[in-house]
């Protein structure tokens, strides 16, 4: 089964990822040890913004095909991406009160974003679970899931004129601005946290799929 | 029938409803005016216009999602969606009647609204009048595309504003830092998406 070689990899990758983080990545000069949330705080941000782009995705290809399956998957997708986007608050949150010494902080540009992303993505839940399972709902939900991945750029341009730039700036265009043992660290960490996600979303998948076939084989003895 | 004349005629049956029954357009006056009336003894004494303008702005999101709420109303209790698929129109047309009937409400009401905010706070320069209308068309473009999400719903009054809030916030920093490109950007995005998506919202099978 494909399910267990991901689990495998992603634990190999976690315990690499852990290890570079707390044992190889060089300490910040400036932050310091909290500087090291950082390994954890973008690459779940980024694995984040996948998971939601791979439920429109989902969504699009349901709406194109109409096949169940692309339903439950760009659910399943959404539904992990608001796992790590509660996450990626609540570790922005943890690294905001390490460096500037404040729980939350407005002028932080992607913490407000994922706000404005959990947000919507929770209501996608409420009209999820309020309307009755079928096509209506799978299409509903789609066209949701699509409106969410063109809310991301528009939200992140409506903070960013919003409000003073405060955030530090790590990738600019002239490339990372790290030590190759940084960026060697962030790149492991990111792909531990994209091959975690692509477990979790397994998992699920394989959980509701095995719920609905129970439903199905109940229905068919009622 | 062309797609013009079954648009006309969509949203010439809503003006025309709104008319006779008055059910809306009263209810979103009154409240925008009380909602004025509390952030007056909200607000400090002494509080600078950039602060009202603020509030004017989420007075004017929350009096719009009255209306939205409402827009459904009639389809969902007399059971019309279903006489509206089945009629030739393009389901597109639907969706583009009730958001022109949405935005006619919404201008009505801001026309109550921004004399009364300008006389009872500061008063209120061209930009954000061009802000307001540019903010409406936003406003009932995406607000349409959600209530009819919305009433298909169980949970109805109650799911439209948690749908609508978060992708309005980008309408409320465009009105309130005054950006007209901004909000002109929003407007061409949502407004193409929701014409787009209304179809898969509304037809059965």
């Amino acid at each position: 089964m494909r399910l267990p070689a991901l689990a495998a990899i992603t634990t190999g990758l976690m315990g690499a990822a852990l290890a570079l983080i707390f044992f190889y990545a060089p300490t910040d000069a400036d932050q310091g040890f909290s500087q090291r949330i950082f390994y954890f705080h973008v690459p779940i941000a980024l694995t984040s913004y996948a998971c939601f782009g791979w439920g429109a995705w989902k969504a699009l290809r349901y709406l194109r095909t109409r096949d169940e399956r692309a339903d439950l998957e760009s659910y399943v997708a959404i539904h992990q991406g608001v796992i790590f986007g509660a996450l990626t608050l609540i570790t922005g949150s943890i690294w905001a009160k390490a460096s500037w010494g404040v729980w939350w902080s407005w002028s932080e540009n992607q913490l407000v974003l994922f706000l404005v992303l959990f947000l919507f993505y929770c209501a996608y839940f409420m009209l999820r679970f309020s309307v009755d399972a079928g096509p209506a709902r799978a299409r509903m939900s789609a066209v949701y899931a699509l409106f969410g991945v063109v809310l991301i750029p528009v939200s992140f341009l409506a903070i960013r004129l919003s409000q003073k730039f405060i955030h530090p700036v790590v990738f600019n265009s002239h490339g990372p601005q790290m030590a190759h043992s940084q960026t060697f660290t962030f790149c492991v960490a990111l792909a531990a946290m994209l091959a975690l996600f692509a477990t979790l979303y397994q998992v699920e998948l394989a959980g509701k799929r095995i719920d609905s076939h129970l439903r199905e084989l109940r229905e068919l003895l009622a | 029938m062309s797609y013009a004349a079954d648009v006309a005629a969509l949203t010439r049956k809503d003006l025309l409803l709104e008319l006779r029954a008055k059910e809306t357009l009263p209810a979103m006056l009154l409240f925008v005016l009380s909602a004025l009336t509390i952030f007056h003894f909200a607000l400090p004494h002494g509080t600078d216009d950039k602060a009202s303008l603020g509030l004017l702005w989420s007075a004017l999101i929350f009096t719009a999602l009255l209306g939205l709420t409402r827009a459904f109303v009639a389809e969902r209790e007399q059971g019309m969606f279903d006489a509206l698929i089945l009629t030739p129109a393009d389901r597109s047309a639907i969706w583009l009647a009730k958001a022109l009937s949405v935005l006619a409400f919404l201008v009505a009401a801001e026309l109550v609204a921004l004399p009364a905010f300008a006389a009872f706070f500061s008063g209120i320069d061209g930009r954000t009048v061009a802000a307001v209308a540019l903010a409406d068309i936003g406003i009932a473009t995406v607000g349409t595309l959600f209530g009819a999400m919305a009433v298909a719903g169980r949970a109805r009054e109650l799911l439209l504003p948690l749908l609508f809030l978060p992708t309005a916030i980008p309408i409320v920093v465009g009105g309130v830092g005054g950006y007209l490109w901004f909000l002109a950007l929003y407007d061409a995005i949502f407004a193409v998406l929701s014409w787009a998506a209304f179809e898969y919202v509304v037809s059965e099978v």
